[in-house]
């Protein structure tokens, strides 16, 4: 049995601890009306940053009507006051769903494994069990966070305003009023709740399972898992998309793209089969795990590698499509990403494909450990800014900037993450004991 | 490659406790065998189509594209539906064969061989359709980058249907490079079996003088890997930029973005329902049930669940976004509430039913085992992957944005003489293949034998994983040692002194064969008798349907204790009734 070392639970709790403070300290710094926003972008130019002001003194000039400028000001200040406001939470979202997907993911590549009966990796399967075990927190909080916005605390999900779709409001928005059928509060909350609950339930009877395995003298449980897992696969393959659509691409309610939910899918399956590899060679590293060889990691590692070079291909796909077809209502999704988010935006291309592409692309490379830890740890990052990406320029715009609320947030749920994990992984033997393929996995070697 | 040892819940991939030189024999067979009857009726049947084709291009590049039916409005219809329809059915090959032994999948060594001809004979046909389309077909060097002087202008590199030449082009030489090497050693093995000089010539060149050598084997291995990591992504590529050819150019201003990975898995569906439509009829023509097993067939249609899972989750998600656009234009795409009820409705539903609901049939496990089923189906997926291009095309063109330019499309016998006529071509090509090529990678199905056959699984399910899995040999002819491999591994063991006296006792009974006087019967028409079980007769000195016809309970009973294969067989399939008939016929 593994028992979790002391160190690693006294610096999960301190990442817990100042990641809190982190979140904390950005709420309490957030500008409350323009006057504050005015000061912010004055020192803000100042240091070079943000040239939102200089962009403004351009078109101050071109205006000459003094109450249009009047007017125009306190528009643009407003707005910036929005995009402040929504920085902390938008921080927290994309934090807090980063770590939900890393389990998620591994809850889908272990059902996977079940389903197509894979003989290498069922020495990884109590790995993957321990990973997925965050699901269920990780839900709750999003869930929560959904439930504050639904109630108003941020305005990240613009369509939740009655005002869009109120004919009668100077707000209307004919556009949004024609989706209304979908996002509406009510059905967007209650829709998640169904998946969300049916995925946790899913991962809940695949642990019970496995876990009755080990005592069990026949193979009852593993062929439940096993149509359980086919079960879960379809359900999934059709609520992820809708996940997609509601968690990030109603961000943006005027903007669409059919690919959207199969480009998030495969940040989600990369980063998380990065997070096994990590897991599987942390505890390797510790004296556990006897019976995984180099070739399971280098099995990792060539997922690592291929779906990189998938979540490369579905950016390319979606980028190229509508970069050629050039339709002003799509290329905006494009436009604020590479104008305010340009060193971001094409720097992930070089995390998420240049980097592991040329580390893992070696053969003998894939079954160096620290070559993998350090492939995985960039591609880690590089999704974490893909998520970021997906919120921060439609909720916080050009007021972006990397600091406290954004590293809080990833040190506090890194913190919790490790700690769920962690501990779940303590709670039984790291090695099934009775799955039909054990002894396939045990002896994989080529 | 991976680690021989295989769980003993896995279903065997090879049945009819086959020995290597049985593997051998039954590949070889169709090579070395005559044409039978209906080989000849299909072979006729499809050359007839392929010329009725060749009629129909001659005319149509001798007149003009105008033969065809297209119109001003529809400027394009079926020469690009069949385009991407047989580029997409050229997917299953470079899949099964590159993707699958990536991730070490043991089933696909019965079928790969097969399906990659299928991907060469396929793309070959749709590599036709846009030479024809060009209508001066004289002129298609000018899509080559060349410099102005040999050609037109430089060749407009913002066209997806430009960037389709160097996919496709590269696509068939690298399947066709990968398909190759898999020959070698099998084309090696026709060689070395070969009986005239002509036959073993012919072979000896296209194995491009295989020795057998392990340094020949350490590079077959190598290059198999590197040569599946090149198609892997090249797989993708292919129908990427197909569905760039409609993604991007369809109707201005609409496109949807999920068109490349739904294209990709639309093909694998359909390529992989062609390879069940193929391999069905021949497992059975070439008597190849015992490496094309039922588990294979299942295989394949979880194959066509999943990635006819991921095109059922992109038409929803099409359908979805079309409505959540807002757009008034979505309504008129190929899938759209107005093209389900407009005039184009039943090749809406033509795709929904066949591609949709028919293979949600597959999710009963009784009916993916069902080969009749699963033929039926494969055709209907065929059909169904058809309508999906034409309705991206015809229907999305057939309204655009112009009311006043809405029209209909009505294809000329030509359209669809052309393609029949590659259907034709296309079976023309692939029954040239099966009597001519080894239908099945013997090389590699021999490679998993003792993992996967299920006289090895019985063994070791009896005896232990560890027991050993070859025997001494201690025979005297080759062929006896054949035979005594597949005894000593059954429990029971004769010695030789008895088997020789039941060899002379059975003789006594039924007469002896004098090679110079008498001429063999081809004992194969009995039926229960296979090429091996005939060496194994011909070895204990039976060769005519005389001696065979001979046989009663207590011959049998000898036979079984000689050759305890199959026991009962003999009595079961009352050879003795067989051979009677056989030699008075």
């Amino acid at each position: 049995m593994y028992t979790l070392p002391g160190k690693l639970k006294l610096l999960a709790i301190v990442f817990m601890v100042i990641g809190a403070i982190g979140i904390a300290s950005g709420f309490l710094n957030t500008p409350s009306n323009t006057e504050e926003v005015k000061e912010l972008l004055a020192s803000h130019s100042e240091d070079g940053h943000g040239n939102a002001t200089a962009v403004h003194e351009e078109t101050k000039e071109s205006h000459n009507q003094v109450g249009v400028e009047e007017s125009h000001e306190n528009e643009h200040l407003k707005h910036a006051l929005h995009a402040y406001q929504n920085r902390p939470w938008s921080a927290f979202y994309v934090a807090a769903f980063f770590f939900f997907m890393l389990s998620l993911g591994t809850l889908v590549f272990y059902a996977i494994q079940y389903a197509a009966q894979a003989g290498w990796s069922p020495v990884l399967f109590r790995v993957m069990e321990g990973i997925s075990a965050y699901l269920p927190i990780g839900s709750i909080i999003i869930f929560a966070f959904l439930i504050a916005s639904a109630m108003g605390l941020n305005h990240l999900f613009h369509w939740m305003d009655p005002d869009l779709v109120n004919p009668e409001s100077e707000h209307f928005d004919e556009i949004i009023f024609g989706k209304s059928g979908w996002l509406n509060t009510p059905f967007f909350l209650i829709r998640i709740a169904i998946y969300l609950g049916v995925w946790n339930l899913f991962g809940y009877i695949l642990r019970k399972n496995s876990i009755k395995g080990d005592t069990s003298d026949n193979l009852t449980w593993f062929k439940k898992n096993f149509k359980m897992s086919v079960g879960f696969l379809a359900f999934f393959i059709v609520t992820e998309t809708i996940m997609a659509w509601d968690w990030f691409m109603s961000l943006d309610p005027h903007w669409y793209s059919t690919l959207y939910g199969w480009y998030v899918f495969a940040t989600m399956i990369v980063s998380a089969i990065t997070v096994i590899a990590l897991v599987t060679i942390t505890l390797k590293s510790q004296g556990f795990l006897e019976f995984v060889n180099d070739s399971h990691i280098h099995d990792l590692a060539k997922y690592m590698f291929g779906f990189s070079i998938f979540w490369t291909y579905l950016w390319f796909a979606q980028f190229m499509l509508i970069w050629y077809a050039d339709i002003p209502e799509e290329a905006t999704y494009f436009v604020t990403r590479i104008d305010d988010y340009k060193l971001l935006f094409f720097g992930m291309l070089v995390t998420n494909f240049v980097f592991p592409f040329l580390v893992l692309m070696n053969s003998d490379f894939k079954r160096v450990n620290w070559f993998v830890v350090l492939a995985g740890v960039v591609i880690l990052v590089g999704h974490y800014i893909d998520v970021y990406l997906l919120v921060m320029p439609t909720t916080v715009g050009e007021h972006w900037y990397i600091g406290i609320p954004e590293l809080g947030a990833v040190l506090f749920f890194l913190g919790l993450f490790i700690f769920v994990v962690f501990n779940a992984l303590t709670k039984a033997p790291l090695l099934q004991k009775n799955s039909p393929f054990i002894k396939e996995s045990k002896h994989f070697h080529y | 490659m991976a680690s021989h040892y295989e769980a003993p819940i896995r279903t065997p991939l090879i049945t009819g406790d086959k020995t290597y030189h049985d593997i051998s024999v039954d590949v070889a067979a169709p090579i070395e065998g005559k044409a039978n009857k209906s080989w000849w009726i299909v072979f006729s049947i499809a050359l007839v189509a392929f010329l009725w084709g060749l009629g129909c291009i001659i005319y149509t590049i001798s007149t003009g594209i105008g033969v065809w039916g297209l119109n001003k409005t529809i400027n394009w219809a079926w020469d690009i539906t069949n385009f991407v329809w047989w580029v997409g059915i050229g997917h299953a090959g470079t899949l099964i064969s590159a993707v699958l032994l990536l991730f070490r999948q043991k089933w696909r060594m019965g079928i790969n061989r097969s399906a990659e001809a299928m991907t060469i004979f396929a793309v070959i046909q749709a590599g036709l359709f846009p030479i024809i389309h060009m209508g001066r077909p004289w002129l298609a060097y000018w899509v080559l980058p060349i410099p102005n002087q040999f050609g037109s202008l430089w060749v407009n590199f913002n066209s997806p249907l430009l960037w389709d030449v160097f996919a496709i082009s590269t696509y068939l030489s690298v399947s066709l490079v990968f398909w190759w090497t898999g020959l070698l050693p099998d084309f090696a093995m026709i060689r070395d079996r070969a009986k005239t000089p002509f036959t073993k010539k012919i072979y000896g060149i296209l194995s491009f003088g295989w020795s057998g050598r392990a340094k020949d084997w350490q590079r077959f291995e190598e290059v198999s890997l590197v040569l599946a990591g090149l198609a892997t992504p090249l797989v993708l590529s292919v129908h990427t930029i197909v569905s760039f050819d409609f993604a991007t150019s369809v109707v201005p201003g609409w496109h949807s973005t999920i068109y490349p990975p739904y294209f990709v898995a639309g093909a694998i569906f359909s390529g992989f329902a062609m390879v069940q439509t193929l391999l069905i009829i021949m497992r059975k023509v070439s008597n190849l049930e015992n490496y094309i097993t039922i588990l294979h067939i299942e295989n394949m249609n979880l194959v066509i669940l999943l990635t006819g899972g991921i095109v059922t989750v992109a038409y929803l998600t099409e359908y979805f976004i079309g409505w959540y656009s807002g757009i008034p234009y979505e309504n008129y795409t190929y899938l759209s509430f107005g093209a389900a009820t407009g005039p184009y409705w039943w090749a809406f539903w033509a795709l929904i039913i066949c591609n949709l609901l028919v293979p949600l049939t597959l999710w009963v496990r009784k009916w993916r085992r069902n080969i009749m089923w699963t033929f039926i189906v494969s055709i209907i997926i065929n059909i169904g992957m058809w309508f999906e291009r034409f309705d991206i095309i015809v229907i999305d063109l057939s309204k655009d944005r112009l009311p006043s330019s809405w029209s209909m499309f009505s294809p000329t016998f030509v359209d669809i003489g052309i393609f029949m006529g590659t259907i034709g071509f296309f079976f023309v090509l692939f029954l040239l293949y099966a009597r001519t090529f080894p239908v099945i990678a013997q090389a590699e199905v021999k490679s998993i034998l003792k993992s996967s056959g299920d006289n090895y699984k019985r063994l070791r399910a009896e005896k232990g994983d560890d027991t050993p899995h070859y025997t001494e040999v201690s025979g005297t002819a080759s062929v006896k040692k054949e035979t005594e491999k597949t005894e000593k591994m059954s429990s029971e063991e004769l010695s030789e002194n008895d088997k020789k006296e039941n060899i002379n006792n059975l003789l006594s009974s039924l007469g002896t064969f004098n090679p110079d006087t008498q001429t063999a019967d081809d004992l194969k028409k009995i039926s229960g008798v296979g090429p091996v079980m005939e060496q194994k007769l011909h070895s204990l000195g039976i060769y005519t349907f005389e001696q065979v016809s001979k046989m009663t309970d207590k011959e049998y009973d000898l036979l079984d204790s000689i050759i305890n294969e199959f026991p009962g067989r003999a009595k079961r399939d009352d050879w003795a009734g067989q051979a009677s008939k056989l030699k008075n016929s």
